[in-house]
């Protein structure tokens, strides 16, 4: 087990380099260090002077890939890209373009993404998974394909909407809660009551069916049958064959996003006003500050890496078939 | 006659038309003197027409494709979304078709120069909409604005909501004569549009009746009572549904504006139909760039195994686990650096607007190939060991000439399910992309823009809501048929999920 995890950890290596090649190509090679500092500065008013004092302070100075003017190792190591690659996989982010720390504003900007990102998770997982059993209980009736119906015109929705909507009926027509803004502490939950309801009704419509076509898949196979033949009611086939089977391809499906709950949502943080991380990008994105987006692009692979591996270790968990070497 | 059929090449007739089609779109403009413009998007959309075209063809022949898609449109809600989408498909195409007027002659200037306006068929078309601005914001249908303006009378200053210069223009006496004025003209729309539907039905019994060989009346009488494997009837009432609502809407847009303004006083019904095309370029000509790698590298993988398989693998764990809308955020900015530092590389505003419209598809094809890849891979590695390709090995048939003609043919229903599941996500996507500021150009007009200029306009005193409405009302459309039409397509396509009981 132990050797399994040491060996997919090592394998996370060359996709991590992989990644950071691509952000690199797409910031550097696209448009060269002296595009970026124009950009930054001001396309008219730009002073060569005034570029060279923008990439020293950055640290863009150097060659992209390769420093013929250094001697020996240092051809490869003091060049951009391994510079700025060596201190992203130290977890070292750097500054932003305002000269904050990036490092410093993820730590403290992780919570209110998690108070939202968690509950809209663990709700959503509950609801989904209700809702299908309902279906997949009522199944080939007319309950079941109204209810799929209803499911596709949920997702036919765009998240904006729901976010709109909710912001609209609730926060400006009945006054129920603010309709944005954040408070740490027991105060808070006021504010995060809409974000999570229309986190988790947005997700009704694509959770709902997934979840339902993996009970119908499990509905069909012979223990079930065999539990209907020697008399179970249909109500404790469901919970008690057919949830606890399925929930093998329910928990590994979800596994994989758990790490990714950190990242937080873009869209409904800077709705709602949300200091989290999903509001960071965005700003940092409409800001261009290459610096932030680059950091958290490094910190998406890395998480969704991590998801990967413990999805492949739950299976072990709740599959005692499964034996990884 | 199937015998016959398959002795000429399938390629015959499609070829005909998409050269007609050609020559059509090229010749066109320089005898009614226009100048045609070809932008990317639109010969990529043209080449996409083609190729769809052909496909259908060569699927015609292909037994196993032929009777899912039979299936599909035995589906009542499948026809009725089918037909939804051709309307919008039809929409998208007339603004595909760009070209630019003349300026008035120069005393002396031997050339003809050429307006800076790039206008499309569906331009001139909605010319009345495009050209009846207002002010500012007003409701839909109204008679006046929806903001106070000062205005001069008896030589004093008063605030009041002044008639529109176009909306409801004609009644001398708006309060009392728009209500009889509006019902009047959806009355005349509505029975307009019914009428042309009602052409439509009787267009549709003639065909039928010649392809059956049946008397005029009996085919009538057999689609009236919705016999018949395909629901005609669903269909023919599915096109009296949307000429009704396209007669209305017709009708009242002569006089009014049916949808309100916007802030800059631009009509929002117009801004909400020239929207279609963008998102059906987003929607199609992404997969177009995407589908020869995912198709390539995910037989290739499946099939050769090994070092092609590690290598393609790798490539597709890596962009996967950069978070898609970071990947597709940090691209859109390299790409706007680039167009800002290079202006001389565009025509025209429409030009550049253009390119980053195709940036942003190949972009969103870039994040959204590997799905593809690894399902193909999946199915090329059981398609391998079947026996015909073994015997094709055996034979020594070359790898890629068994990859073209015995691998792909057989994991091409992954293609199609994959292909119209994720339309509706693409067009979904245009709309996030644009909030977040990463999506088309602001000059670009799409739903998400749309969207993007209205949401603050709720929190206004008293809300305008129109935009939002109008541009959650066209994308819910779209999208609802695409996904009805998409789970109607994978139901026919794929087995496993046959195999349940319904």
């Amino acid at each position: 087990m132990l050797a399994y995890i040491v060996r997919r950890i090592l394998y996370a290596v060359p996709i991590l380099v992989g990644v950071n090649l691509i952000t690199f190509t797409l910031f550097f090679v696209v448009n060269s260090p002296d595009d970026m500092a124009r950009m930054h500065l001001g396309v008219k008013r730009v002073t060569p002077e005034a570029i060279e004092k923008w990439k020293r302070e950055r640290g863009y100075d150097k060659p992209l890939l390769y420093n013929a003017a250094a001697e020996g190792l240092d051809k490869v190591t003091d060049t951009i890209f391994f510079q700025k690659s060596v201190a992203l996989f130290a977890f070292r982010f750097g500054q932003a373009d305002d000269g904050r720390d990036i490092g410093h504003d993820i730590r403290q900007r992780m919570w209110p993404s998690l108070a939202i990102a968690v509950p809209v998770f663990l709700v959503g997982i509950l609801v989904n998974v209700t809702v299908a059993l309902m279906l997949a209980f009522f199944r080939a009736t007319y309950i079941d394909v109204w209810g799929v119906v209803a499911a596709v015109i949920l997702m036919s929705i765009s998240m904006l909407f729901y976010i709109i909507g909710g912001q609209f009926l609730i926060g400006k027509l009945w006054h129920l809660v603010p309709i944005s803004g954040y408070d740490d502490g027991i105060d808070g939950i006021r504010f995060l009551v809409l974000p999570i309801a229309v986190g988790v009704v947005s997700g009704i419509g694509s959770g709902t069916r997934w979840y339902r076509t993996i009970f119908l898949e499990e509905i069909n196979k012979d223990y079930v049958r065999t539990a209907r033949a020697k008399g179970l009611s249909e109500l404790r086939v469901l919970f008690g064959h057919v949830l606890k089977n399925a929930m093998i391809p329910i928990l590994t499906g979800a596994v994989v996003v758990i790490p990714l709950l950190f990242m937080g949502s873009l869209l409904t943080e800077s709705f709602f006003g949300i200091p989290g991380l999903g509001s960071y990008t965005i700003e940092a994105i409409q800001a261009q500050d290459f610096a932030i987006v680059r950091a958290m692009v490094f910190l998406g692979s890395v998480l969704y890496i991590v998801g990967l591996l413990l999805t492949d270790l739950s299976y072990t968990l709740v599959d005692p078939r499964v034996r990884l070497q | 006659m199937s015998g016959n059929r398959s002795q000429r090449p399938f390629w015959r007739r499609p070829l005909l038309v998409a050269a007609a089609l050609a020559a059509l779109w090229l010749g066109l403009p320089p005898l009614l003197g226009l100048r045609g413009v070809y932008l990317a998007t639109d010969v990529l959309l043209f080449v996409l027409l083609a190729g769809v075209l052909f496909l259908g063809a060569w699927m015609r022949r292909q037994r196993h494709l032929r009777e899912p898609w039979r299936r599909v449109f035995h589906q009542k809600r499948a026809a009725v979304s089918a037909v939804v989408l051709v309307v919008f498909a039809v929409i998208g195409l007339a603004d595909s078709i760009h070209f630019r007027k003349p300026l008035p002659p120069a005393p002396g200037a031997a050339e003809t120069a050429w307006s800076v306006e790039v206008l499309s068929v569906l331009d001139v078309l909605l010319a009345h909409l495009r050209e009846r601005e207002e002010q500012t914001y007003s409701a839909p249908l109204a008679t006046r604005l929806y903001v106070r303006q000062p205005v001069e009378r008896g030589g004093r200053q008063v605030r009041e909501y002044p008639r529109l210069r176009h909306g409801g223009a004609h009644l001398a006496d708006p309060e009392r004569q728009w209500a009889g004025d509006v019902a009047r003209l959806a009355l005349a729309g509505a029975g307009g549009g019914l009428a042309l539907a009602a052409l439509a039905a009787l267009g549709l019994v003639l065909l039928l009746a010649r392809a059956r060989g049946e008397s005029l009346a009996r085919t009538a009488a057999g689609v009236w009572r919705g016999e018949g494997p395909v629901p005609w009837r669903t269909v023919l009432a599915t096109v009296a549904v949307v000429c009704a609502v396209a007669g209305v809407l017709a009708g009242l847009s002569l006089h009014y504006h049916v949808l309100g303004t916007d802030k800059v006083g631009t009509d929002v019904l117009y801004l909400s139909l020239k929207s279609v095309r963008t998102g059906l370029v987003i929607g199609t000509l992404t997969t177009l760039i995407m589908l020869p790698f995912a198709i390539l590298l995910g037989i290739m993988a499946g099939y050769f195994r090994g070092w092609v398989d590690d290598v393609i693998q790798y490539l597709y764990t890596t962009l996967n686990s950069i978070p898609g809308v970071l990947l597709i955020a940090a691209a859109v900015l390299s790409i706007q650096v680039y167009i800002e530092n290079h202006p001389q590389l565009f025509e025209t505003a429409t030009d550049r607007a253009d390119l980053r419209l195709l940036a942003l598809c190949v972009i969103l094809g870039i994040t959204s190939w590997t799905g593809l890849c690894r399902l193909l891979r999946g199915e090329t590695l059981k398609v391998r060991e079947l026996d015909y390709i073994q015997a094709a090995v055996a034979f020594g048939v070359r790898p890629f000439v068994i990859l073209g003609r015995h691998v792909l043919p057989n994991v091409m229903h992954i293609v199609l399910i994959v292909v119209v599941l994720d339309f509706s996500g693409l067009v979904l996507a245009e709309a996030v992309l644009s909030y977040v500021g990463v999506g088309v150009d602001p000059a670009t007009i799409s739903w998400g823009n749309m969207i993007n200029g209205a949401r603050l306009e709720l929190a206004r005193e008293p809300p305008v809501w129109w935009s939002l409405v109008a541009a959650f009302c066209f994308m819910f459309a779209l999208v609802l048929s695409a996904n009805l039409f998409a789970d109607a397509v994978r139901d026919a396509f794929d087995p496993r999920l046959r195999e349940q009981p319904a």
